[in-house]
């Protein structure tokens, strides 16, 4: 199997689909001869054809209201959002048409669309290159919410996706784009291939939407976390010498409770984390799920740990960002009790 | 010392409200045949002046004049006449059923029939539309069952939509008409998206969508102007000019200073602007735009000048912001009469076989409606055990957990 990056990772999904049918299509700003601003798209277009693989307009809820046009024909978009960041011109095409067509055509219509988009902070991008809007789409009912963590889900999730039938809101965490990033941003980026889940598959395989991955077995306390706190929220174990049972949600919606649900009955504690804002962030479902499922279970009170309740703050991302640090200060708190 | 005047704040008033006398002197209507109709392949910017003219092929007299003649026959325009006049009769039938309290909501289309009915008769049945929320004659016109209509509306055991939609907010996949969203403008681009499809498939199938002149000012119209532009997409992009958007007069959404059509020029598609009561001058525009689509010519905005005769839905009282008998002086007439008038004068019609005609189908809708009740009511919930499905493909267990909860 060959060692890739997230980045090739999702191009080998992309390149997969483009091959196995033709109805799908991949577009989105500066995604087809220039290959995307992070290359995911890079040489889909020479491979495929520009009429597979093509720019659009700056106009992101023209670029999903086509979509959802394309879908009601029979087609099976793929589109990117170049940052998280930029896609609320396109919030009502997403929440008001992509995520009611089923339901208010009573299944007439179906909207089979990717919507693919970089998301999360750690590359100085400020306040407009770094949110993490999850608990916008987590929130809206008919559309599926998915992080990937690692090329080899990466790829596996997004071919799922494609595959599905109903729209699926694709964040891709764009600081785990070249490396299995820790939140140690003072030590030097560690590449991909020295992961174990570089080692992606050739060709076409899938990750089921909807199931956990631990990614960390433990006996000490559960950590819900997803994108690139999974990787923070291992260092932070390993750091703190706790030993924290990690949980990839991978689909926050639907999320799978099993997985939770085992993993907090057998530890009996559970610290929620993630890089969004903290209040009505997806970590407070989390935490509501897992009182209503395992309330008898808890030994202590559920924590959590997220971004301050601020704009994202260009010169002091560090100091916004939930690192190992603040994690494992959670764990311990978790722990006193 | 500063020398400059001072500014002033311009906000768009409409010239009468109620209680004024209806004054249309300031609409400016020319005479009847006398736009040119250009080749399909003009540039747009050649034919920019169409979109400051006024299509018309019926002149005064109801006579066909000029070069936009669709050169109809009279069975294809007694069809016309016949889904225009079924279309009005559905919609005071239904008004009634809501103002009877047997309804939520209804939107009644009086006056601008022939802008879904003659665009519906001009394109091909399996031609794709995206309509606005008051285009069910298009529904009408290509003989969707007027029963699931109505079943639709009363929210019954029949509605194809389970009662999950407001009254009159359709889909029918089988008659080439998306489901409304009642959000306004998000239509359009995916009208655009649906043509780029067609297109991208080497299929000869086009793309049409209406939307109002007040929610041109939305987004989502100038996005999808632009996908049309940028990608030749075969699609009809129509503006139903109907002078008010619930109380904000045209002048509100951009019409004091510019046309509707003219929208189009900016972005380098044809504009067309048509007396959106004149049923062959409707005909004829969408035909002229269908052909050059599928031509792989591209989009053309198409603005239908007419005006909005009764209020906005039935949540509306249009007496509090417009004078109350405006319809009867709009100098463009009603698209019925003028059809009849056309019909009546070449002796393909009569007033007998007109007035026998509109008890037909009054007759039709009463019994269809009979029908409807008979089937049952919003009140009876009779699909609620449905309320759940079809949020996703497959239920996830949450909806599962919620369902159970609700104890179904």
């Amino acid at each position: 199997m060959p060692a890739m990056n997230m980045i090739q990772a999702l191009n080998s999904a992309l390149d997969t689909m483009l091959a196995a049918d033709p109805n799908v299509l991949v577009f989105g700003e500066d995604v087809g001869y220039f290959g995307g601003v992070f290359r995911v798209t890079d040489g889909l277009q020479k491979k495929h054809g520009v009429t597979r693989c093509f720019d659009t307009p700056i106009g992101e809820a023209g670029i999903i209201g086509a979509a959802i046009g394309m879908s009601a024909y029979g087609l099976r978009p793929v589109v990117e959002i170049q940052f998280a960041d930029y896609i609320y011109p396109a919030y009502d095409q997403i929440v008001s048409e992509a995520a009611r067509i089923r339901y208010r055509s009573a299944g007439d219509f179906h909207v089979p669309l990717t919507i693919r988009t970089p998301y999360g902070g750690g590359i100085f991008g400020g306040q407009t290159h770094s949110q993490s809007p999850e608990a916008l789409f987590t929130h809206v009912a008919g559309v599926k919410t998915v992080i990937p963590s690692n090329p080899r889900d990466a790829k596996g999730l997004l071919i799922s996706a494609i595959e599905d039938d109903d729209p699926v809101i694709f964040l891709e965490p764009k600081r785990l784009y070249n490396g299995p990033f820790d939140g140690h941003h003072e030590r030097p980026i560690q590449p991909w291939s020295k992961h174990p889940l570089s080692e992606v598959p050739e060709g076409h395989y899938t990750v089921p939407l909807g199931k956990a991955a631990v990614a960390r077995p433990g006996e000490a306390l559960t950590v819900l976390v997803y994108g690139t706190m999974v990787h923070v929220a291992i260092a932070a174990a390993e750091e703190s010498g706790i030993d924290a049972e990690v949980i990839d949600l991978r689909t926050l919606m639907p999320v799978d409770i099993e997985t939770i649900v085992k993993s907090v009955e057998k530890t009996g504690r559970c610290l929620v984390a993630h890089e969004a804002t903290l209040t009505s962030g997806f970590g407070a479902e989390l935490c509501a799920l897992v009182q209503e499922h395992c309330f008898y279970h808890l030994e202590a009170p559920i924590r959590r740990v997220a971004g301050w309740d601020m704009p994202y703050p260009h010169a002091f991302e560090w100091d916004y960002f939930p690192g190992p640090g603040r994690v494992a200060d959670g764990m311990r708190r978790v722990m006193e009790k | 010392m500063r020398n400059r005047g001072k500014l002033s704040l311009h906000i768009p008033e409409p010239k009468q409200r109620p209680g004024d006398r209806p004054d249309f002197s300031d609409v400016v209507v020319p005479d009847a045949g006398l736009v040119e109709r250009p080749r399909i392949d003009a540039k747009a910017r050649d034919i920019a002046p169409l979109a400051y003219s006024l299509i018309r092929v019926l002149d005064n007299e109801a006579r066909i004049v000029g070069p936009w003649d669709p050169k109809l026959d009279a069975e294809t325009l007694r069809k016309g006449l016949r889904a225009m006049m079924l279309t009005r009769a559905y919609d005071d039938r239904m008004y009634r059923a809501q103002r009877q309290g047997k309804i939520s909501f209804y939107v009644k289309s009086t006056g601008e029939e022939a802008t879904s009915v003659a665009v519906a008769q001009a394109l091909e049945r399996d031609d794709m539309c995206f309509p606005s929320y008051r285009q069910q004659g298009l529904l009408i016109a290509r003989g969707y069952p007027m029963l699931d209509m109505m079943c639709q509306c009363y929210s019954n055991a029949r509605d194809p939509l389970k009662g999950r939609q407001l009254p009159i907010m359709y889909s029918s996949r089988e008659y080439g008409f998306f489901t409304i969203s009642g959000n306004l403008g998000t239509q359009y681009p995916q009208a655009v998206g649906w043509a780029l499809a067609s297109a991208y498939k080497g299929d000869d199938r086009i793309a049409a969508s209406w939307i109002g002149e007040g929610a041109t000012a939305e987004g989502d119209f100038h996005h999808a102007l632009t996908f049309a532009s940028v990608y030749r997409a075969p699609v009809l992009l129509i503006v139903v000019n109907n002078q008010w958007a619930i109380s904000s007069f045209q002048g509100i959404a951009g019409g004091e200073e510019t046309t509707f059509a003219a929208k189009a020029i900016g972005y380098g598609l044809p504009g067309l602007r048509v007396d959106g009561n004149d049923y062959l001058a409707v005909y004829a525009a969408a035909q002229w735009a269908a052909e050059r689509a599928r031509a792989n010519l591209g989009a053309t905005l198409i603005e239908l000048y007419t005006y909005r005769a009764e209020g906005h839905s039935t949540s509306d009282d249009p007496s509090r912001y417009r004078p109350s008998d405006e319809w009867k002086a709009w100098p463009m007439g009603d698209p019925i009469e003028r059809l009849k008038r056309h019909l009546i004068g070449v002796g393909a019609w009569t007033e007998k076989q007109h007035d026998a005609l509109g008890e037909e189908l009054a007759a039709l809708v009463r019994e269809t409606q009979r029908e409807a009740e008979a089937i049952g009511s919003l009140a009876e919930g009779s699909q609620k055990q449905t309320m759940f499905e079809d949020v996703y493909k497959e239920m996830p267990w949450h909806l599962r957990r919620q369902m159970k909860e609700a104890g179904r």
